[in-house]
């Protein structure tokens, strides 16, 4: 696997016949719909890991945590099969020529408008890691001391000051540990992204243009190696590298959680 | 803030009943007895079914459950019983960076270390795979469970002059296990609805099989397969498919919860 060189990761043509492999466009793409996703999934898993145990009417607090892990319960085809027939067309007849309109300056939101492309993929991608990034902050949340909450009440915080000067500060760690396990969650799904994200070998500006990811790659064109082993050999360097990065992701989230769940004072 | 919160939950939750809204929609309708006993109809006639995805995912995950179960719970038992030990930390930590694998990697290595052997696809690789994934799942369940087992049963059953594998056999794991059921059928309904590790394993097919040593059709396979396919009949195939797949894999998982529930009492 050592022919392929720095190359394979620096270089865009990928032409399994001539027997050219260059994974830069399907890197950016993995990274570029990751942090996308990241970025949309943080702020609404958080707002929902917080507030449920701490402001929501006690009523609703068992029903909206049982729906959000039967979300993360969901295949990842059958997400799939939702964001092309349901997804992508309400997304380009309603919500794209809306960016486009109003946002058409930026570089991001130019161009024809595809259905299956970046956008559409990372929006997906949302959807399903907000549920893990939830899930484990809520339990990291749930494990900081009451003596916390009790003492900022009693020095007379209002609930929201409790939470944010007092709680979240002690959980930060898990926190953010559980968005690290979101980014590596995101970083790998494979199926649902090579369903919506349309699976060009390109880098194009435009976030309504088409991509690949890593996962997707290997997915799509493994089966049929059509360059014989070569071919072959660069799906599964491109796997290890996905595998590499995944590891030293998901290794910082855990290191980050354990903090919180041992304790502060003895790291 | 808080008002902006609540937002935060209704967008969160709102997918699910839109998904399960357009499931039930779209695949409803073509849902009949047939569907669950006939193979798949050719393309321009109506009917046919997925019975041999049924089959074939009842076959392909129980063979990976009958493997990866048992494994996972042994590591786990190892892992928190002999907690001290190097050993039980290093297990501990390669089971949560394997959770966190991407499944087509773990396809991958199934296809380099089965199927390039045997230079055929066959289901017994996708049953290694699925097997591969459900291993750190079951083993992490596995030992939060024996965790919370009170040392007094541990030292009463040392005190009778039980050596430490018998309490751990007898003792601790008969006092976890309705919690390691739980998290093992968990473990299994998560599995069942993966598609890609099966890929380039079991690779599907159009007929029945039993046969392990072929390909095999699998339900999530299916509706890869006829979702992406040109044809609107495939389309259509795909919900209804899809609506089977969804429907066992939330029957296993409240099962699961409410099994767990029951046990322990909990509340939060």
């Amino acid at each position: 696997m050592g022919r392929f060189g720095a190359s394979f990761i620096t270089t865009s043509t990928w032409d399994p016949v001539a027997g050219q492999f260059g994974a830069w466009p399907a890197i950016v793409g993995t990274l570029l719909t990751s942090l996308l996703a990241l970025s949309m999934a943080v702020p609404l898993s958080l707002g929902v890991a917080i507030y449920l145990p701490e402001f929501a009417p006690g009523p609703i607090r068992r029903p909206v945590a049982t729906v959000i892990e039967l979300l993360a319960a969901i295949p990842s085809v059958v997400y799939g099969l939702w964001g092309i027939f349901v997804l992508i067309p309400f997304l380009t007849t309603w919500v794209y020529p809306f960016l486009e309109a109003r946002l058409g300056f930026l570089p991001f939101f130019t161009g024809p408008v595809y259905g299956p492309s970046v956008l559409s993929a990372s929006i997906i991608l949302t959807v399903m890691i907000v549920p893990f990034i939830m899930s484990v902050s809520r339990e990291v949340l749930l494990a900081v001391p009451s003596g916390q909450r009790e003492a900022a009440l009693a020095l007379g915080a209002t609930r929201w000051e409790a939470v944010s000067t007092a709680i979240v500060p002690y959980a930060k760690s898990g926190i953010i540990g559980a968005v690290i396990l979101g980014l590596g969650r995101a970083l790998g799904e494979t199926m649902a992204v090579t369903m919506l994200i349309g699976n060009r070998h390109e880098v194009a500006a435009s976030l309504f243009a088409p991509g690949y990811t890593m996962a997707a790659v290997i997915a799509n064109e493994f089966a049929d190696a059509a360059g014989g082993p070569i071919h072959e050999s660069a799906l599964i360097l491109m796997a290890l590298l996905l595998f590499g990065v995944t590891v030293l992701v998901n290794a910082i989230a855990r290191l980050m959680i354990w903090r919180v769940s041992l304790g502060r004072g003895n790291t | 803030m808080v008002t902006l919160m609540g937002v935060a939950v209704v967008l969160a939750v709102l997918p699910l009943f839109l998904i399960l809204g357009s499931l039930i929609l779209k695949g409803a309708s073509s849902l009949s007895l047939g569907f669950f006993l006939n193979r798949p109809a050719p393309v321009g006639e109506t009917g046919g079914g997925v019975a041999h995805a049924i089959t074939g995912t009842l076959m392909i995950v129980g063979v990976a459950a009958l493997a990866g179960v048992p494994i996972g719970i042994a590591g786990g038992l190892y892992a928190s019983e002999y907690r001290g030990t190097r050993l039980a930390w290093i297990t501990r930590f390669v089971a949560d960076v394997l959770n966190g694998t991407p499944s087509i990697v773990v396809g991958l290595l199934a296809w380099t270390w089965v199927v390039a052997t045997q230079r055929h696809f066959s289901a017994l690789a996708g049953s290694f795979a699925l097997a591969f994934l459900m291993i750190p799942m079951v083993m992490r369940t596995t030992e939060e469970l024996v965790r919370l087992v009170p040392d007094s049963l541990r030292e009463a059953a040392l005190a009778l002059g039980y050596s430490r594998w018998r309490t751990t056999l007898v003792v601790v794991l008969r006092t976890a296990l309705p919690g390691i059921v739980t998290g093992s059928l968990l473990a299994v309904a998560r599995v069942s609805g993966e598609t890609a590790p099966l890929l380039f394993t079991a690779l599907g097919s159009e007929y029945f099989s039993f046969d392990l040593e072929r390909p095999m059709a699998a339900l999530p396979l299916v509706v890869y397969k006829y979702a992406t396919g040109p044809y609107p009949e495939w389309h259509k195939l795909a919900w209804t498919a899809s609506l089977v797949l969804i429907m066992v894999v939330f029957a296993l998982s409240i099962a699961a919860r409410v099994v767990t529930r029951q046990r322990l009492g909990r509340n939060d």
